[in-house]
C-alpha cells in the first residue's frame, strides 16, 4: 500500500496524485505518441474507434456515473454531432471550428432534452430519453435535404485552409487531442464545486437542494456537457465511417453507449477507457471465437447481441464496480499480499433507505 | 440587527385531509438553542422541512432575519445561512467524508463552470479555501482519522458526526439538527451534548433542534417547544415545559385514560 504524506492543500487538488502514476501516465504518454510508428494500420484503426468511444463515453459517464441520470438515447447526440460535422465540412468549413460547432449545437439539444428530464426520475428518465433517441433517429432519416435519409451521407476529410488530414495518422492525433482535452476537462470538473455538485445530486437530491445546489440548473449543465462530448465524438466518428446514415445511431448504438460506461465501472473516469477498449476489441474477439464453435452456433446472426447481453448481465451481478474495480481489487490484493481480505470492497448495507433509487 | 433570527407565525400544512402543522408560532431568538419535542407524527420534522422550504406551508409564513423566507427557492435557503441535518441521515454516500465537507461549503462557491473546466487560478485558490474549511470543521469534531474514507463505509454514530460537520462547512447562523441522537449509544449523545454547546458557545450559531431524548434536550436547550398532532402544547424553558400537565399528558395519556384502562381490565 502507498501512503501519501499531505503537507499542503496543493497536494489534495492536483491530478498527478504521486510519482507512481507521473511515470505511469507519462509512459501512456509516450506510448500513445508513438502508436502510429509502432503499431499496423489495422490496429492503429482500432486504437482511433477507442478514441472515438472514449470522448463520448466520458460524456455519459458524466451524465450516468457522476450525476446518476441514466440515459437510453445517447446515440441521438452522437448522431446529432456526427450530422453536423458532416454538413458542416462538406460545405468546406474548417474542422476545428466544424468540431466546435458540433459540440455545441449537440450541448444545446442536451439542454433541449434536459428540461423536461428534470421533472423524471430513474426509469422514467430512461424511457423519455428512449424516445428522444427514436425522435432523432427518425428525424435524420426524414430531413432528406440536409442529412439524406436512409440513402446516408458522404463525409469529406476533415480540412483546414488547404491543409487536409487525410492520412490516417493526422486523424489519429486529431482525435487524441480530443480526448486528452476532454479527459483533462472532465478530471478538472470533478475536483471542482460543479464535479462535486453533480455527485451530491447522484447520492441524495434532498440534501444537496439543502446545501445550495440548485436541481434543476446541475442537472441541465450535466446534460449539456454530457451532450456536447457525445456530439465531439460523433464528429470524429463520422470522418472515421466516412459514410452516415441514420440507423448507425439507433437504440443498439445507445445499449452499447451504456454497456460501455456499465462494463467500464459507473463512476470512474478510468472505466471509460476500459468500457472503450472493451467495446472495440470484443466484437474481433467474437469473430475469433466463431471458428471454434459449431456452425450452428458460431454462424448465427445473433451471436454478438448475445454475448453482449451475457457480459452485461455478468458484471451487473458480479462486478458492479466494472473493469475498473476489478483492476483496482487485483491491484489493492498484489499490493497487501498476502493480507488481502475478500469482503475488503464489499460495500456495508446502507442503514436508511428514503426515496433514492439505489 | 434586533429582533428574533427566526420567526414562525400561523404555520399550517395540510396534505390532503390530514392537518399535520396547525397554526403554529414561535421565534427563535439569536444566540439560542431551542428545541421542539413532542410524540411521534406531532409535527416536528414537518416544521423542519417547512425552513429548509421542502415543503410549501398551506398558511402562515416564517421570516429570517426579517425577510420572507417562503418566497425563497429550496436551494436558496442554505446562502442565507441556514444549514441542516437530517434525521435518516442524507450523505453522499459513494464519496469520501472531505468530500462530503466540500459540498457542504458549496453555497460560498463562487467561481463558473468555465473556471472550473479550466481549473483556473480562482478554482484552485477557492478549493485551497473550501479545504481550509473543512480542515477547521475536522479539528473541530474530531474526524480526522476519518478523513478520506468512504461515507458508505462508516459507523451510523460516525455518519451522523460527518453530517453535523457537513451542515457546518456552509457556515450557517442557525443550524436546524433533526433528531441529533437518535441511533447513538450513551456516549455518543454525550459527544454531541457537547458539540450542541460548543457549536453555540464558540461559533456562535443558532440551533434549532428536533430531539427525543430529554436528558439531551435539558442538557443544551435554552428553551423548548412541545408539539402534539400539530398544535404548540407548551412553550418556555426545558424545566417548566417537562413539568406541563399537557406536556405529560401527550406522552403517557391522562390519568383519565389509565383509570379507565383499570375499569376495563378489572
Amino acid at each position: 500500500m502507498r501512503f501519501i504524506f499531505k503537507t499542503d492543500y496543493d497536494q489534495d487538488i492536483r491530478i498527478v496524485k504521486h510519482d507512481g502514476q507521473a511515470f505511469w501516465y507519462g509512459l501512456l504518454g509516450l506510448s500513445l505518441l508513438a502508436a502510429p510508428w509502432l503499431l499496423s494500420e489495422y490496429m492503429l484503426a482500432q486504437l482511433v474507434f477507442v478514441l472515438i468511444y472514449a470522448t463520448v463515453g466520458l460524456g455519459l459517464m458524466l451524465l450516468a456515473g457522476f450525476t446518476g441520470q441514466f440515459s437510453i438515447g445517447h446515440a441521438a447526440f452522437l448522431g446529432v454531432g456526427a450530422y453536423t460535422q458532416a454538413v458542416l465540412t462538406n460545405a468546406g468549413w474548417p474542422f476545428p471550428l466544424a468540431l466546435a460547432c458540433a459540440g455545441t449545437l449537440s450541448a444545446i439539444v442536451g439542454i433541449v432534452i434536459g428540461v423536461p428530464a428534470l421533472r423524471v426520475k430513474g426509469i422514467y428518465l430512461g424511457i423519455a430519453t428512449l424516445a428522444f433517441g427514436f425522435i432523432v433517429e427518425e428525424g435524420l432519416a426524414r430531413w432528406e435535404s440536409v442529412t439524406g435519409g436512409n440513402a446516408g451521407l458522404h463525409v469529406k476529410s476533415p480540412a483546414m485552409f488547404g491543409w487536409t488530414l487525410d492520412s490516417n495518422t493526422e486523424f489519429y492525433f486529431l482525435c487524441l487531442v480530443v480526448v486528452v482535452l476532454s479527459t483533462l476537462a472532465i478530471l478538472n470538473l470533478l475536483r471542482s464545486p460543479t464535479g462535486r455538485a453533480f455527485v451530491a445530486i447522484r447520492d441524495s437530491e434532498i440534501s444537496a437542494q439543502s446545501m445550495g445546489i440548485h436541481l434543476a440548473r446541475y442537472k441541465t449543465m450535466s446534460f449539456a456537457l454530457s451532450a456536447g462530448l457525445a456530439g465531439l465524438g460523433g464528429a470524429l466518428y463520422a470522418h472515421k465511417i466516412k459514410f452516415l446514415s441514420p440507423e448507425q445511431f439507433n437504440i443498439v448504438q445507445s445499449i452499447d453507449l451504456l454497456l460501455m460506461v456499465v462494463v467500464g465501472g459507473l463512476g470512474s473516469v478510468h472505466g471509460v477507457f476500459l468500457g472503450a477498449i472493451f467495446l472495440i476489441t470484443m466484437p474481433q474477439l467474437i469473430a475469433m471465437g466463431k471458428d471454434y464453435l459449431p456452425d450452428s452456433v458460431g454462424q448465427s446472426p445473433g451471436l454478438q447481441a448475445v454475448v453482449y447481453g451475457v457480459v452485461l448481465v455478468a458484471f451487473v451481478m458480479f462486478e458492479p464496480h466494472g473493469l475498473y474495480g476489478r483492476w483496482l481489487k487485483m491491484r489493492t490484493y498484489l499490493q497487501m499480499f498476502p493480507f488481502y481480505r475478500a469482503g475488503m470492497f464489499k460495500r456495508q448495507k446502507a442503514f436508511q433507505k428514503s426515496d433514492r433509487l439505489k | 440587527m434586533s429582533g428574533p433570527l427566526l420567526s414562525a407565525s400561523d404555520l399550517t400544512v395540510r396534505f390532503g385531509g390530514l392537518v399535520a402543522v396547525n397554526k403554529v408560532s414561535f421565534d427563535v431568538q439569536r444566540g439560542e438553542v431551542f428545541t421542539i419535542i413532542g410524540p411521534n407524527g406531532a409535527g416536528k420534522t414537518t416544521v423542519f422541512n417547512l425552513i429548509s422550504r421542502i415543503y410549501q406551508p398551506t398558511a402562515g409564513n416564517i421570516r429570517y432575519e426579517g425577510e420572507d423566507l417562503v418566497a425563497q427557492p429550496p436551494h436558496a435557503v442554505a446562502a442565507l445561512g441556514i444549514a441542516r441535518t437530517f434525521q435518516n441521515i442524507e450523505l453522499f454516500e459513494f464519496a469520501s467524508v472531505l468530500q462530503n465537507l466540500l459540498i457542504g461549503t458549496h453555497t460560498h462557491r463562487r467561481t463558473s463552470l468555465w473556471q472550473d473546466i479550466l481549473f483556473t487560478g480562482a478554482t484552485r485558490r477557492a478549493e485551497i479555501h473550501a479545504r481550509r474549511k473543512a480542515e477547521e470543521v475536522i479539528d473541530f469534531l474530531s474526524l480526522q482519522r476519518y478523513r478520506d474514507m468512504m461515507v458508505a463505509g462508516l459507523p451510523y454514530g460516525v455518519r451522523k458526526v460527518v453530517e453535523l460537520a457537513r451542515a457546518l462547512c456552509a457556515e450557517p447562523k442557525l443550524l436546524l439538527l433533526d433528531e441529533p441522537s437518535s441511533g447513538l449509544n450513551v456516549e455518543e449523545t454525550d459527544d454531541m451534548a457537547w458539540w450542541i454547546q460548543d457549536i453555540q458557545r464558540d461559533l456562535g450559531i443558532t440551533v434549532l433542534m428536533v430531539e427525543h431524548d430529554m436528558s439531551l434536550v435539558s442538557k443544551v436547550s435554552d428553551r423548548v417547544l412541545a408539539m402534539n398532532q400539530g398544535e404548540v402544547l407548551a412553550l418556555g424553558t426545558p424545566e417548566e415545559v417537562q413539568s406541563h400537565a399537557g406536556v405529560i399528558e401527550a406522552y403517557l395519556g391522562s390519568t383519565d385514560d389509565l383509570s379507565s384502562l383499570r375499569r376495563s381490565a378489572a
